[in-house]
């Protein structure tokens, strides 16, 4: 087989490949990603915009950072008047779609912090998806009366 | 009707207006008028100085009252900034408003806990705490809840709680009712109408 004729082959070879591997925090972006600093080490709230730009669904089932113990997944709601405020196990980004983290419904809940996270800083925080992969995201850290 | 009669109805009309708008009965708010069918703003709490207050402590001042815990990273927060936003759209006026912050978690919500946190939004934020007992009392005033979740495998725990925002005007009484997505918009006019009645 001479080169000329192999090399297309080889490179629709590594495109399979390519596109076999292409994992769910491949197609996912992460946008507007920002913590809200609480006095005195309180657990925080993480919130981020996530955009799925590919054709399967990506799931967020978790996160972690360096800076915090703990990190979890969090849904708030205030129906029926009650505030409330429980742990969930994923988040959907659809494919070609978006799911928000925002004030008042979806957020992380980042607690333990291993130093004073002071507003102004960036923290770390790595996505985790369903299929192992990852996406590690710079979080600004917020003064607690940010909107 | 005759002209006169229509006249002296008219009359009449304009002085019972004249009365209600001095109660600021027929104010056109935006948020629920819970006038007279909640008590007036009353209870024994301690502050984040760690001074025992009372509801008459802040009679002449206009009282946003919400119900949380500093443990609560999300709907509190979110609440507290949203008035803290209020207040600055205000403008100075607002300096004759109070935001109580009473605390649904003694257990952890201490006065030196509450001060640091209240002041993280608005200096015109006040941190209140106070025993189970005094805190049930002043929830069941205004029929308001609030219920310890199961703590977690390391202690932690969530409070479930009441989202709504009380709001009393100078003379302590209780006159209108927001939920925490009510708009800022109508928090910034029946807040601006509330300073201007009654002083």
């Amino acid at each position: 087989m001479t080169l000329s004729r192999s090399l297309p082959l080889l490179l629709a070879g590594l495109l399979c490949v390519g596109a076999a591997h292409a994992t769910q925090a491949d197609h996912v972006r992460a946008s507007d990603a920002w913590i809200r600093v609480l006095p005195g080490g309180l657990p925080a709230g993480g919130y981020v915009i996530l955009a799925n730009e590919g054709d399967q669904p990506a799931v967020l089932d978790g996160a972690s950072s360096a800076a915090y113990g703990s990190v979890m997944l969090h849904l708030s709601s205030t129906d029926t008047g009650m505030g409330r405020m429980r742990m969930v196990d994923h988040l959907d980004v659809p494919a070609h779609g978006r799911a928000a983290l925002a004030p008042g419904g979806y957020h992380f809940m980042l607690m333990h912090a291993r130093k004073p996270v002071q507003p102004g800083q960036t923290v770390q925080v790595v996505l985790h998806f369903a299929d192992g992969s990852t996406l590690a995201t710079e979080f600004l850290a917020k003064p607690a009366n940010a909107l | 009707m005759k002209p006169l009669r229509l006249g002296r109805f008219l009359l009449l009309l304009a002085a019972l207006l004249l009365a209600a708008c001095h109660r600021g009965d027929d104010l056109p708010w935006r948020l629920t008028n819970i006038s007279g069918h909640m008590p007036d703003l009353g209870f024994q709490l301690t502050d984040d100085h760690g001074k025992p207050v009372t509801g008459e402590d802040y009679r002449g001042k206009v009282v946003l009252l919400y119900f949380g815990y500093t443990h609560c990273p999300d709907v509190c927060p979110l609440t507290l900034a949203n008035l803290h936003a209020v207040l600055q759209r205000v403008g100075a006026k607002a300096d004759d408003a109070r935001i109580l912050f009473v605390s649904v978690d003694p257990a952890r919500d201490t006065p030196r806990i509450m001060h640091a946190y209240v002041n993280a939004f608005d200096k015109r934020a006040v941190g209140l705490t106070g025993t189970p007992r005094e805190l049930e009392a002043l929830a069941k005033r205004y029929r308001s809840a609030f219920t310890r979740e199961p703590s977690a495998a390391d202690g932690q725990y969530e409070v479930s709680h009441s989202s709504a925002i009380y709001l009393f005007d100078r003379q302590g009484q209780a006159r209108l009712l927001a939920t925490p997505a009510a708009s800022q918009d109508d928090l910034v006019h029946d807040l601006y109408l509330l300073l201007e009645t009654g002083k």
